[in-house]
């Protein structure tokens, strides 16, 4: 892989919960416009490591970290970093779907963009309308904006977190596990739709499932036990790991 | 095979008691309902709704008064009552580890539990003592303490009960907390808070006791809340232990306006509850 521009990364980070240990002393950086897949088995830390990305990690009660988080070269957990602010550079969707009940569809993609005052009504729908077909439901819900957006699939759902996420325009989009609570076919739509996202945004995406990180993802990170034991380009770390614990997950033997 | 038959006959003769216990619950019910249409149907003119109470004696007459008061004082104590206990309950829901969130929901449990002339007399003491006269505020003030911890309660369980997931999407979206709480989170609950609401003015209209030695009762037009105010219950117990029969009837007429009153606020809960978007 060419040398890329690094978005984001972190160094020597530390993700506790209390005095639990979650993510040891962890450096990795995600190049621009790339997806980075992290797998291992549950309670490797993978997804705490995703939430310390933008600052949710925080939000569990007892949840601290040590060392940088570097958006754009800038350590996003300095004082005077906003988290409301961060959030909207670094959007996130979560295992499962979460459309605001009370909403219509539009109201739900256009969720994220009212926080700066009122974008004008032209632009808005604008807006709505690129996301809705980034994330790939524009034809199946362009008659229904207004209609609830809990009479979707699941899979349409999970795709309308996804527009919601990226209407305001993020860098960076986290995915933790996006298709865990979807059927084969709704995953494969939202596997296609990342390769698409990756022109517009850098990807980090959490996967129990080591087939779909190797469909998807540029590179691929593995954890164990709140450690990153081994990173590099997916097809080099399926094909050949350097290090025996992932060769010994990756093939199944245990996780 | 015969394991079979005897499986299905238990579980038939345990549907059956359920039917019972179904029955049982509604019956009595029912049977009210059925002996106030009966006996205060034929009683319900428009001189019932319009006309204030004649003397003793004298036939026809209405109970325009009570109703009048009934809506005063009700509405008075539903507008400290009911954004008082959603505010509390919101609190609670929000900062459920803090000390003042332990101590309202202990305090608010052990009000859902204490007798209504209790909280009557505690009106009567504080203020009706105090202000040297009834009226029909100290009546409402009793209502709303009340309302206040069933309101709360229930505000506080409906906004637990939206999913945590939800209150991340809000924030990892950028939202400031506060907004993720009112826009997403009571704004998903809010039709669940309207029911609780409604239902828990349904259930304080009917209330006799904090108004025995508050609001008073009264024979007379009024619109002065400083002043003591008929109410629908005080005018069913006044009239159903007076000695007339013309009474009587008043009596059973004003306790069916008062169950439909109530039905009618059910119903409107109800109504809240449905859904907005129909699919």
């Amino acid at each position: 892989m060419p040398e890329q521009q690094v978005r984001l990364g972190t160094d020597k980070l530390t993700a506790m919960y209390g005095k639990f240990t979650a993510v040891k002393n962890v450096t990795l950086t995600f190049a621009n416009n790339s997806v980075n897949a992290l797998i291992g088995p549950s309670g490797c830390g993978k997804s705490t490591f995703l939430r310390t990305l933008n600052r949710m990690h925080e939000l569990t009660e007892g949840g601290w970290i040590t060392g940088k988080v570097l958006l754009d070269g800038q350590d996003v957990y300095q004082s005077g970093v906003s988290a409301m602010q961060l959030r909207r550079r670094v959007g996130m969707v979560f295992q499962k779907p979460t459309p605001f009940p009370t909403m219509s569809i539009y109201d739900n993609v256009a969720a994220g963009l009212r926080l700066d005052g009122r974008p004008k009504r032209g632009e808005q729908d604008e807006i709505v309308e690129r996301s809705l077909k980034q994330a790939a439901l524009w034809d199946e819900v362009k008659d229904r904006l207004r209609t609830s957006a809990v009479a979707l699939s699941g899979g349409q759902q999970q795709r309308l977190c996804i527009a919601r996420s990226i209407a305001p325009r993020p860098e960076v989009l986290l995915l933790d596990e996006p298709t865990a609570s979807l059927d084969p076919a709704g995953t494969s739509r939202i596997e296609e739709l990342v390769f698409e996202l990756k022109k517009a945004f850098t990807i980090v995406i959490v996967t129990h499932n080591m087939q779909q990180a190797a469909r998807v993802s540029d590179t691929t990170t593995f954890f164990y036990m709140g450690s990153m034991i081994e990173t590099g380009p997916t097809r080099q770390l399926f094909t050949a790991p350097k290090q025996e614990q992932t060769e010994a997950y990756i093939t199944g033997r245990f996780g | 095979m015969n394991r079979r038959v005897l499986r299905r006959w238990i579980s038939n003769f345990m549907v059956g008691l359920m039917v019972v216990a179904v029955i049982l619950a509604v019956l009595p019910l029912l049977f009210i309902l059925f002996n106030l249409v009966l006996k205060g149907a034929s009683s319900l003119s428009i001189d019932f709704f319009t006309k204030l109470p004649v003397p003793a004696g004298e036939t026809g007459g209405g109970v325009a008064h009570a109703i009048v008061g009934t809506l005063l004082i009700v509405g008075l104590a539903s507008l400290f009552g009911v954004p008082l206990g959603i505010g509390a309950g919101i609190y609670c829901a929000e900062y459920p580890g803090s000390r003042l969130t332990k101590v309202t929901r202990f305090v608010a449990d052990v009000m859902n539990g204490t007798p209504s002339i209790v909280v009557g007399v505690f009106a009567w003491t504080w203020i009706v003592a105090r202000q040297k006269h009834f009226s029909a505020v100290a009546g409402s003030a009793a209502l709303a303490m009340l309302m206040i911890p069933m309101v709360m309660r229930t505000t506080e369980e409906l906004i637990k009960l939206v999913p945590h997931s939800l209150r991340e999407a809000g924030l990892a979206l950028g939202y400031p907390r506060w907004r993720t709480s009112l826009s997403i989170i009571l704004r998903t609950a809010l039709p669940g808070i309207v029911t609780g609401s409604l239902l828990a003015v349904a259930r304080i209209a009917g209330e006799t006791a904090p108004l025995l030695f508050t609001a008073l009762g009264s024979q007379y037009m009024n619109f002065n809340v400083n002043q003591p105010m008929a109410a629908l219950p005080l005018v069913v117990f006044q009239y159903a232990t007076g000695p007339y029969e013309e009474w009587h009837q008043l009596a059973w007429a004003s306790a069916l306006v008062l169950i439909l009153v109530v039905f009618v606020l059910s119903v409107g809960a109800r109504l809240a509850t449905r859904r907005r978007f129909h699919a």
